[in-house]
């Protein structure tokens, strides 16, 4: 996961103006996102880019139109780095959960 | 667009078999899942409950998608909580796609009405449980453990 792209995709106001909108309603095509904003739709689709780069934003087709979706993925995937705990009791259980499916023969 | 939705794609450095494998196993479920585990026939058609650790049904449904390791899709409702309830039935996609040494997961959870609560609620649970699952995947543990 490119840490980076995600901070300097979210260093921008009006991408995360876009990310906002989207957190509100999300699902929208690239004309429900430019209504209203006094970026050009050539800029909202620039920054568009930035944010589906980052994963930030993801694509679905509906018939003809495209929709985009806020993906919290990247920014939760930061915040676990710092919020995230270590027991190794667990780490052990897990390993032996791990060794005894990868073990057995499938069902 | 009438729909509430919510998406989460993460990238996880896992084999798509073995992904498939931690949607679809009850062992690997709990430790990742916050307790709560999947009881269910896997095939399309079949009943599929996801159920706390003292038994109780959270979430109930149907399975209308299984193509593993590829899709998995889900007819799924809320059980424990009533105004979750009463809003009705949601559609969960998962997806799976081998990218590089990775599987890129796109978990899509729908409803045919607009600002479901349901939806906002697994805005706040798909994060946590897909977080842990990618950390178990990678690394043997998990990053958030189930309330005791």
């Amino acid at each position: 996961m490119n840490d980076d792209a995600v901070f300097k995709a979210l260093a921008d106001a009006s991408r995360r103006q876009l990310l906002d909108r989207l957190h509100d309603r999300n699902g929208q095509t690239l004309s429900e996102l430019c209504e209203g904003l006094e970026m050009s739709r050539q800029a909202v689709t620039k920054h568009l880019t930035v944010l589906e780069e980052a994963n930030l934003v993801a694509t679905r087709r509906d018939g003809r139109e495209k929709l985009h979706f806020l993906n919290p993925a990247p920014i939760q995937q930061i915040a676990d780095r710092w919020m995230g705990k270590f027991d190794p009791g667990r780490l052990q259980a897990l390993a032996n959960l791990k060794r005894a499916l990868e073990g057995d023969p499938d069902p | 667009m009438a729909d509430s939705s919510f998406i989460y794609v993460t990238y996880i450095r896992t084999t798509p078999d073995q992904l498939w494998r931690a949607l679809t196993t009850p062992e690997f479920m709990s430790q990742y899942w916050l307790g709560a585990t999947a009881d269910a026939d896997w095939r399309v058609g079949g009943s599929w409950k996801l159920v706390f650790t003292d038994g109780r049904v959270a979430d109930q449904g149907e399975i209308v998608e299984f193509q593993p390791p590829q899709r998995l899709a889900i007819k799924w409702r809320n059980e424990w909580n009533p105004e979750f309830k009463a809003e009705g039935w949601s559609h969960c996609l998962m997806e799976l796609e081998p990218k590089d040494e990775t599987v890129k997961l796109t978990v899509t959870h729908t409803m045919e009405r607009e600002n479901a609560k349901f939806i906002g609620a697994v805005g706040g649970g798909w994060p946590q449980i897909l977080s842990n699952l990618k950390s178990l995947l990678e690394t043997g543990q998990v990053i958030l453990k189930p309330k005791a």
